[in-house]
Order: structure tokens, then C-alpha cells, then sequence
């Protein structure tokens, strides 16, 4: 497969999820914020400083507000991250290998792009509930995935699309779980409390955690969901499972049965088998907020591995598609 | 007519209209029109279609327009405006009402085009191999050589099966005399293959019952024979076959990705290849692959930054040399374009004649050629009743409808042609024929051409069916998706 179009796949992926999750995230949050009543410094900053974006909002807002934190991550242009953009980039990312993907795929991922830039011009931010936004671009995605999995063959484009999924995705379950550390600081005397208790749960909606770590778990603590989002073995998007998973679609491009052939198989295997020795009291030992920071620049070696592995050869400007920092 | 793109996932009607279609108020105003005669009787090819859709109603009609727009988005059959690197995508406009051709002008066209494609490519060859009709005085030498598409670079070479052009797409209109004519060819990289290909694919969702009647003639086949011939051209079994793009920015970016999508080769840029002791690679996660076969949608000029244009981005370097080696195939060959100046083409008719001995079945269009001084006062005499067009000038730009112009404008090229006379042709003005088209909440005549596809390799396929470029501007004669053209579906019947 050409550099240029495993590179791409990787990112169409990569910011299929983006948006998904970013939808996901203001979803949860609203339905929060209609209960709970701290201002809404506390309610929304959070959301925006584990984007990575906190610097470019300020830059561009001087309050923090529901209506702004809404159209910056769901629609500013001027946010490279906001679900816009990243349907935008994604659809750019298609277009670019359009022989490579279905005519179903193709005009799913158009479909989105039509709808969000219909949305950017409604001004659907402005609605008193934005949720039926959310919840579209929410669907859309995953009517993309489903349409991916019964249409393209696994071939190794399919599986660059699935390590830029999975990487993105445990990446965003790891920020996910940071945003508890970002509102106990500004508010530490919550701890335990019924507002305490209500962002848990929220923070387990914004993975689609909630049901399944329910019956696993019962009681919600914050050892367990911690130890549910980093180290459970077969929830979808917990940390542990997206690296098993990555590391299966990575041993399928290359054909390699163990130990490691280039460095991004060797990046992503030490990465993970570091997660299956972890017990998540040595997380909370070290410190939750540490341990999930040290992940993240770890994942982002991983992802710069699988660069130089595979697509450091390709042409194309890569200025297009970024991490989120 | 707004084709910028603007969200349309939903459909508003703004008025309620129930009637059924009437062709009662439509006038033909003195031009040849496709669909009526003189006495506005409807024509025999255009008679069922009438039939049929005088039972739609206004309603349905724009639905179905409506859907037809919709459909093209959905299908990505956008364009880049040039310069224009970043927002602005756009789709052709396509018309629902199709263009009729009867089965017995397609056939009598097609032995047309199927002569002058011979006769062109055997041009091309004499050109960069022996010059006999340099030395036979048939064309002037400096008129050819001068062309900007003529490339020294390509003297003596010899593409396989001697074709030059394996893929071309011609220009016909049809004067109020009722004739085809030809207005240009294309044999470089002409484009619009796919919007014949999937304005077909939308139109029979459209007109069901239409097509179940009326005996269209597929041309859906169009990407196999286009595989097949690029096959054919290399002695590799199992050849690797690509199709070189210029990008996602490029004014014909989806076509390039539907023929290789449809074709199922790898579509590829530049930078994507690498030449390494004259053969050409792509590159892939696995390393360096080999490539056969380059169907190249890249400007002579940009495909090898060695050879050619040292600036360009778009192509790779060491490309002509090992096209000159004999180990990859471009398609179609550098140099092809030497045939399709506009100055050239005023001597096709004299080609024809001189390489096959046969008068041209399509005539061509008198073309004055402002080389030539007699020809060069009569242009400046007459600007006001000529179209002046820049010989190697494309997509309507740079030309002048003389009728149209105001008196500064005629001035200009006035002096533009004395500026640089090779640079210039002139022709009278041709009233193109005209169809029926969906305009505002009415049908009225608008002026369209035809452009057919052509594959040459071991032997000749005309594909039965055309773009038909419709100019949706009230009165204007410019069909270029550029200068506000769209498009309609053209159906050839399988009468005779």
C-alpha cells in the first residue's frame, strides 16, 4: 500500500473518533450541567483544558461560557480540533484516497461533512438544547463504523484505519480521566459528595462506560473506574484493550508473530505489556494525574514510531493532521 | 445559477405547482433545436421522451432536480475552481432533461471521429519520426514547430502501437445548418469521461421508465476498455497500472479518482513515485513497488521537473527518462498535444486527405489563422462577427466572442493579435444547437456542444455517449464548466 494512502487512512480514522468523542464529551456535559450548579468555570473549562486547546481559547475568548465552549469545540473554524474541523480534515483525508474506500463509506463520511457545515451555518450552537447536534454527529460516526466493518476487506489500509482509531481513542480515554483532576482542583472540598458522585458517572457516560462498568463493578469508586478505563482487557475503549488492539492491527501489516520488527511494533508492545503488569494501586500510588500524563507522552512516541515505520516516506504535507497536545 | 456548494440535505419547495409539464410556450427563436423542428414538431428521437414527460408534474420535476443535485454532492462530483487552493468547491450543474442523439448520427459520427483519430495520430508520429508532411508542404513547418505543445524532447520516439493519443475526447457541435461539426480536439488529457459515466448512473434513477422505453445504448463499460487498453500496451503480464493525479486541489481531482476507483488501479501523485535506474516505483509501506503503466492526468510540462518545467511539484524526476527507455508507459504519450494547437487544427481536413486519402466526414469549422497575413488582416477587418481564440489556450478562457464584446474589448484582442499573430485564430460564430433545459420554474432552449470519448489502442472504441456541456447563461455561447457551463446526460438511441 502506498505511504501516502496508509498515512491517510491512519488519519481519516484518527479524526473520525476526534469528533465522535468531542461530540460525546458536550453531550455528557450538558446533561450535567442542567443538574449540577457550580459555575460555569468549573463546568466547562475542564473540558476544554483536556483538549490540549485551553491556550488557543483563551487566546480567542475571555470568559468562559457554555454557549463559547460549545462552538469551540463543535464548531469554531478556528479551532483545528472542534467536531468542524475534524469532520472537515477527515473528509479531506477521504477524499485524498477515495479509490481505496467504498462508494458507501465515501458518502457517509460526505453526509457528515454536508451536516456539520449546514449546522456551522444554522448557528446551531445558539439553540437552547444542542444536543440533537451531538447526538447526530455522534450517530453519523457510528453509522461510519459499522458501514467500514461490513465494507472494506482487512487489508492493511483497513488496518492503519484501525490504529489511528484505537490510538486516538485511548488517547482520549486517558484525557477523559484526567478531567477529574483538573475539576477537583478547582473544587477539592467536593470530594465525596453528591456532585462528586454525579461527575463519575458522568465522566463513565463520556466513554459509554457507564452500563458496562455497572455490572462489572456495582459501587462507583474512583479505584475502580480508574482501574475499568486503564486496565480492563475487553471494554472497547478501555486504555488496555485499544493497545491490545493496535497491536493485533499492527502484527497484521507487518506479519510479525512476536517480539518487534521496526520501532513503532516495539513502541506500542512496550507500551502495552507495561499496562497488563499494572496494578491500579500503583497508579493511585503515583499519583492518577502523573501516571495518565507520562501515558499520553508515551502514546504520542508510539504514534510517531508507526510515522517513521511506515509513512515517513510519503510525500504528502502532513501540516493537515495534528495531535492533540 | 448557483452551483457553489450550499448544504442542500434538505428540500424547500418554495411554490406548489401540480400542473403537468407543456412544451406549449416553448419557442425554438430560430435555432437549431435538438428536440423540435422548424414547424416545432417534436423530433422522432425526442418523441416518447415528450410523451412521458408531459404526464410529470412541476412539482415532481423540480423534485427530481432537486434530487439530482443532491445525488452529485453525495457522490463528491465536486470541482476546485482554479487558484483556488482552499474552500471553494463547486458542482457541474447537470440538467435532467437529457440530449437525444439518434442511432444514425452517433453511427455516421463515430466513423467521424474514428477517421480523424487515425488520421491525428498518424500526424503526431510523422511529426517527431519522419516529417514527411513537413516536406511534403501539406503544413506550414514553422506553424508546427512554433506550437507550444511541439516538445523536441520527443523526436523519434516511438509510443507502442505508434498511438500517441490512446485517450481523446472531441468537440462537436451542431450548426443551425443542422451539421456536426468539429470545434476542437482534445488529445491531451481531456476530461469529463466521468460525469458521462455517473450523469448516466443518476439519470436512470431519475427517468426510470424512460430508459426501460427507450433503448438508451450503455456506455457503463467505458472503465473496462479503458483497463484493458492501458493493458494492452505494455508486454507485462499483470502489468501495475496507475493513474497520476495532480491532487485533491486539482478542477478534475474526482475524476481521477473515480477512473481509478472503477478501473481499480492505484491512484498515485509525484511524490508517491520514485525512478531509480530508469524504472519507476511507487512507494509503499512495504518499500518500492514497480509501476507499468502511468494513465497520467498531469500537464505535459509538470510531469518531470528534469526534462521539463524545473519547478514543478506535481511530477517526478527521472519520469521521461525512463519513459524513454521503453520501462514504463505514460498515456497518453508527451508531446501528443502538438495535434490539438487551434492553429493545427484549421489543416485536419488536409491531413485527413493527406494520410488516408479520405475527405473528412466531420467537416471543421472555417478557421482563419492569424499567421498567415491574409488571414490576420481579415480577422482585425472583422473582430466584431469572429470568435478569436489563443491557440493553445483551453477551459474558454482567453477568447473573444467577437457579437458579444464591446467595442474595448475588440480592441484589446485587436492587439493582442498583432502582439503575437501565432497566438490567435479566428472562426465565424456558430449558433450552437439547442435543448430543452430546466431554467427557473421553465423550460427554455440553451446552447449546448457535444464532446464523445474516444480509446485507441490495438483497435478504436467510440463509446456510445458523450458529455453534452449545456451553457445555462440566457442566450450565452460558452459551455465551459468554468464560464458557467453545466451538463446533461446524453443518450444515444439504438435506432437507426
Amino acid at each position: 500500500m502506498l505511504s501516502r494512502i496508509a498515512n491517510t487512512m491512519y488519519w481519516m480514522n484518527r479524526y473520525v473518533e476526534r469528533a465522535e468523542n468531542y461530540a460525546r464529551f458536550m453531550d455528557v456535559n450538558f446533561n450535567l450541567s442542567l443538574e449540577s450548579t457550580p459555575d460555569a468555570i468549573q463546568q466547562w473549562k475542564p473540558l476544554v483544558v483536556i483538549t490540549g486547546d485551553w491556550d488557543l481559547y483563551e487566546s480567542l475568548y475571555e470568559t468562559v461560557e457554555k454557549e463559547k465552549v460549545i462552538y469551540f469545540l463543535g464548531f469554531d473554524p478556528q479551532n483545528p480540533n472542534s467536531v468542524y474541523n475534524s469532520i472537515r480534515h477527515a473528509r479531506e483525508n477521504a477524499r485524498a484516497i477515495r479509490p481505496e474506500l467504498t462508494k458507501e463509506v465515501w458518502e457517509q463520511i460526505n453526509y457528515l461533512y454536508y451536516f456539520v457545515m449546514e449546522e456551522l451555518e444554522k448557528k446551531s450552537w445558539k439553540e437552547n438544547d444542542p444536543r440533537l447536534f451531538f447526538k447526530k454527529v455522534k450517530e453519523g460516526c457510528q453509522l461510519l463504523y459499522g458501514i467500514l466493518a461490513i465494507s472494506i476487506s482487512r487489508n492493511d489500509g483497513w488496518h492503519f484505519g484501525k490504529i489511528g482509531q484505537l490510538i486516538e481513542r485511548a488517547d482520549k480515554t486517558s484525557r477523559v480521566l484526567d478531567v477529574k483532576y483538573h475539576i477537583l482542583l478547582t473544587t477539592p472540598q467536593a470530594v465525596g459528595t453528591p456532585f462528586d458522585l454525579a461527575q463519575w458517572a458522568a465522566l463513565l457516560k463520556s466513554v459509554s462506560a457507564y452500563d458496562m462498568y455497572r455490572k462489572k463493578y456495582g459501587k462507583l469508586t474512583a479505584l475502580n473506574i480508574s482501574e475499568f478505563l486503564i486496565l480492563d482487557k475487553v471494554f472497547p475503549r478501555s486504555i488496555n484493550f485499544c493497545l491490545i488492539e493496535a497491536e493485533k492491527s499492527l502484527n497484521a501489516i507487518t506479519g510479525n508473530e512476536g517480539g518487534f520488527t521496526n520501532t513503532a511494533e516495539k513502541q506500542l508492545g512496550k507500551l502495552r505489556s507495561q499496562l497488563e503488569f499494572t496494578d491500579v494501586n500503583d497508579i493511585f500510588d503515583s499519583g492518577l494525574h502523573e501516571y495518565i500524563d507520562t501515558f499520553q507522552k508515551r502514546l504520542n512516541e508510539v504514534s510517531t514510531a508507526i510515522y517513521d515505520s511506515f509513512f515517513a516516506n510519503s510525500h504528502q504535507q502532513t501540516s493537515l493532521n495534528i495531535e492533540n497536545q | 445559477m448557483n452551483s457553489t456548494l450550499k448544504p442542500v440535505l434538505s428540500f424547500q419547495l418554495h411554490f406548489k405547482n401540480m400542473s403537468k409539464i407543456n412544451f406549449n410556450d416553448y419557442t425554438i427563436k430560430g435555432f437549431y433545436d435538438e428536440m423540435f423542428n422548424d414547424t416545432h414538431d417534436v423530433r422522432p428521437s425526442y418523441e416518447l421522451f415528450k410523451k412521458r414527460l408531459e404526464k410529470v408534474s412541476w412539482n415532481k420535476l423540480n423534485f427530481l432536480q432537486h434530487s439530482t443535485d443532491r445525488a452529485q454532492l453525495s457522490l463528491g462530483m465536486t470541482f476546485n475552481v482554479y487558484n483556488d487552493n482552499q474552500g471553494v468547491e463547486r458542482i457541474l450543474h447537470l440538467d435532467i432533461i437529457p440530449r437525444i442523439v439518434s442511432g444514425a448520427d452517433w453511427d455516421y459520427l463515430s466513423k467521424g471521429l474514428k477517421q480523424r483519430i487515425v488520421a491525428l495520430n498518424l500526424f503526431i508520429n510523422d511529426i517527431y519520426n519522419d516529417q514527411k508532411v513537413l516536406k511534403d508542404k501539406i503544413i506550414p513547418k514553422e506553424l508546427v514547430l512554433s506550437s507550444a505543445s511541439y516538445l523536441k524532447e520527443c523526436i523519434g520516439l516511438k509510443p507502442p502501437e505508434n498511438v500517441w493519443s490512446h485517450i481523446s475526447g472531441t468537440d462537436l457541435i451542431r450548426g443551425g445548418d443542422g451539421k456536426f461539426y468539429v470545434l476542437e480536439d482534445n488529445l491531451r488529457c481531456p476530461s469529463g469521461v466521468s460525469y458521462m459515466l455517473e450523469n448516466r448512473e443518476i439519470l436512470k434513477r431519475t427517468f426510470p421508465e424512460m430508459f426501460e422505453q427507450l433503448n438508451v445504448r450503455p456506455v457503463h463499460d467505458y472503465s473496462h476498455y479503458l483497463r484493458d487498453m492501458l493493458e494492452s500496451l505494455t508486454k507485462v503480464s499483470k502489468p501495475s497500472i496507475v493513474v497520476l493525479t495532480p491532487g485533491i486541489y486539482n478542477s478534475a481531482y474526482f475524476e481521477h479518482a473515480y477512473l481509478a476507483q472503477q478501473m481499480g488501479a492505484e491512484l498515485v501523485e509525484g511524490g508517491d513515485l520514485v525512478v531509480k535506474d530508469d524504472f519507476v516505483y511507487m512507494m509503499t509501506t512495504y518499500g518500492l513497488q514497480k509501476v507499468d503503466v502511468i494513465y497520467r492526468r498531469v500537464d505535459d510540462e509538470f510531469i518531470d521537473p528534469l526534462v521539463f518545467n524545473k519547478d514543478s511539484l506535481l511530477g517526478t524526476p527521472g519520469l521521461f527518462g525512463a519513459y524513454l527507455k521503453g520501462n514504463v508507459v505514460l498515456v497518453n504519450a508527451p508531446g501528443a498535444g502538438v495535434a490539438d494547437d487551434k492553429a493545427v487544427y484549421a489543416y485536419i481536413p488536409r491531413l485527413i486527405k493527406y494520410y488516408l486519402g479520405e475527405e473528412a466526414l466531420i467537416p471543421n469549422i472555417k478557421t482563419y489563422i492569424c499567421a498567415e497575413e491574409q488571414d490576420c488582416k481579415y480577422v482585425i477587418d472583422n473582430i466584431a462577427e469572429l470568435v478569436v481564440k489563443q491557440t493553445d489556450g483551453s477551459g474558454g478562457y482567453g477568447m473573444l466572442i467577437g457579437p458579444h464584446a464591446t467595442k474595448t474589448e475588440q480592441d484589446e484582442f485587436v492587439k493582442k493579435i498583432k502582439n503575437n499573430p501565432r497566438n490567435y485564430i479566428a472562426q465565424p460564430m456558430i449558433n450552437l444547437s439547442r435543448v430543452p433545459t430546466l431554467c427557473d420554474n421553465s423550460i427554455e432552449g440553451r446552447h449546448v456542444d457535444l464532446r464523445p470519448y474516444i480509446l485507441y489502442g490495438k483497435d478504436i472504441k467510440v463509446i456510445p455517449g458523450a458529455l453534452t456541456r449545456v451553457a445555462l447563461k440566457k442566450g450565452s455561447l460558452v459551455v465551459n464548466s468554468s464560464q458557467g457551463g453545466g451538463s446533461k446526460d446524453t443518450w444515444v438511441l439504438d435506432n437507426k
